[in-house]
């Protein structure tokens, strides 16, 4: 097995380690990087519990090969809270509208939701469904989700 | 892992010895030629490492051309609209120019998967991956696209009729070529288009049944001049329905017209059973609808409506 060493930006921190030829991403932050934020449920691209963002693009880190975030950015949602501790305004929202049950779809979701707000942060309903569509959750039937985004967006406005 | 899901797919990683970053085409095929057949082109790799994964593919290196140069935009060139062969599904989807000339090809696009799988799914990786339900393949089949293929020995180009082989094979080789570019003229005038597609549900589901036709017609004498009809999977592979062109091509744009080019895709067409996706008769019946129901559409669109 070769080992080839890659360098990249991991929640804005550059990041340089070795990585045999066969690691997917969703390995490498959980095990090699200790990130077990990152979420990993079916393991193929269906389920979107390992939702990390590249280059602010939502993609399944469970079947991306880590070698093609070399000279990229990562952020995962341990890199959403701000140095003091401070969650997210989406990380509140999805607390304070009850959106999180078991919480193993909520790394996911709020990746997709991340990069949908940063793009529009006052989206149609339609588009909020059609960002987390690529994320199941099995307890909440999604409606606090929606709710929780939405919310979201109107708070980093009046923050902004 | 515990003994009980040893052997789901899942527990198992990927397996392959090298992962390899070519910086140019020519690189990429000289190290696809240098693994001689024991290597596999990689672009978004949405299909690829799960089939890995799932050891419905075993190969000793990836070739990850996602870099190459060149291969990423959407252009026009005279009539002509050019897709790079890295171009994803998001790319295609939020493309003006796809929407306003190749419109079934963004809406067959927007379709596929769910948005983190069109951020890195390709439109080329999906025509490759040969599946007869790839929701690309029967708008690039409707507008009667060509794909160029590049080897060591040089560059070919093959419409997509002939590209598609049946059993998830097509002329592509992925483990010695690279298609670099996939063309089609761009719709204009007096031309219409639908894609339509039948699943269980919206989004993360194979479809059942995709249809995308294009229609050309003469508004003043109200006729079909051309009409092209891609479906799947109904046959081996992404299918034109022949019979049914035929009976629109020079016929006046009337609902007679329609509903006999549907009954024309119903006998042509020769889906599998399957218990999950639906009886073979299901799907038949649906081929007729859904003929009917894109070929009002796209008339409509055409600003030929059906009276
Ligand atoms: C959860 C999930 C849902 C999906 N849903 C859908 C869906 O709804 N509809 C659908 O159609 N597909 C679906 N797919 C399949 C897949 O995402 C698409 O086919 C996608 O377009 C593949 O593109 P890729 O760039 O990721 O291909 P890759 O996985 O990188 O490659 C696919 C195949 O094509 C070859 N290849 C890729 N690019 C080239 C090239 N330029 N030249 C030569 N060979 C090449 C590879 O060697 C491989 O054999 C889904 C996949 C997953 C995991
Ligand atoms: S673990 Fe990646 S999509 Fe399910
Ligand atoms: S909160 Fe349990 S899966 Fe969504």
């Amino acid at each position: 097995m070769k080992e080839m060493e890659i360098q990249f930006q991991l929640n804005g921190c550059d990041v340089c380690v070795d990585v045999p030829s066969d690691t997917l991403l969703v390995d490498l932050l959980r095990d090699t990087l200790g990130l077990k934020g990152t979420k990993t449920g079916c393991r193929e691209g269906e389920c979107g519990a390992c939702t990390v963002l590249l280059d602010d693009i939502p993609v399944n880190s469970c079947i991306l090969p880590a070698f093609k975030v070399e000279g990229r950015s990562v952020t995962t949602i341990e890199g959403l809270t701000k140095d003091d501790g401070r969650l997210d305004p989406i990380q509140e929202a999805f607390i304070q509208e009850g959106a999180v049950q078991c919480g193993f779809c909520t790394p996911g979701m709020i990746m997709n939701a991340k990069a949908l707000l940063g793009k529009d942060p006052h989206p149609e309903e339609g588009k909020i469904r059609e960002a987390i569509s690529g994320v199941q959750c099995r307890c909440t039937g999604y409606q606090k989700i929606v709710q929780a985004v939405k919310s979201a967006g109107q708070k980093m406005d009046s923050t902004r | 892992m515990s003994y009980a899901f040893k052997d789901f797919h899942w527990a198992n990683d990927i397996r392959v010895n090298e992962y390899l970053l070519p910086k140019t085409t020519a690189e990429a095929l000289e190290m696809l030629a240098e693994y001689k057949g024991q290597a596999q082109v990689v672009s978004g790799g949405t299909d690829v490492i799960p089939k890995l994964r799932k050891r419905e593919l075993e190969v000793e290196a990836l070739v990850d051309i996602s870099r190459l140069p060149g291969m990423s935009d959407i252009k026009q060139k005279g009539d002509k609209i050019i897709l790079g062969g890295l171009v994803t599904h998001a790319r295609t989807v939020a493309s003006l120019l796809i929407r306003e000339k190749a419109g079934v090809l963004a809406e067959g696009a927007a379709r596929v998967g769910s948005p983190q799988i069109r951020n890195m799914g390709t439109v080329a990786g999906n025509l490759a991956s040969g599946h007869p339900a790839a929701d690309t393949s029967m708008p690039l089949l409707a507008l009667n696209a060509s794909v160029t293929i590049a080897s060591t020995e040089g560059e070919r180009v093959v419409d997509l009729p002939q590209f598609f082989q049946g059993g998830n094979q097509t002329a592509a080789d992925s483990r010695r070529e690279i298609i670099t570019q996939i063309s089609f003229s761009a719709l204009g005038k007096n031309q219409g288009c639908c894609y339509l597609r039948l699943s269980k549900r919206r989004a993360l589901t194979i479809a059942i049944l995709v249809l995308a036709t294009v229609v050309d017609v003469d508004p003043d004498e109200k006729t079909i001049r051309d009409a092209a009809i891609a479906i799947g999977p109904v046959a081996p592979m992404p299918f034109r329905a022949r019979d049914a062109e035929e009976i629109l091509k020079g016929a006046p744009v009337s609902k007679e017209i329609v509903e006999r080019a549907g009954d024309a895709a119903y006998k042509e067409s020769t889906p599998e059973s399957s218990v999950v996706w639906g009886s073979d008769e299901y799907k038949k019946e649906m081929v007729k609808v859904f003929v009917r129901r894109g070929l009002y559409k796209a008339l409509k669109r055409a600003g030929c409506p059906v009276a």
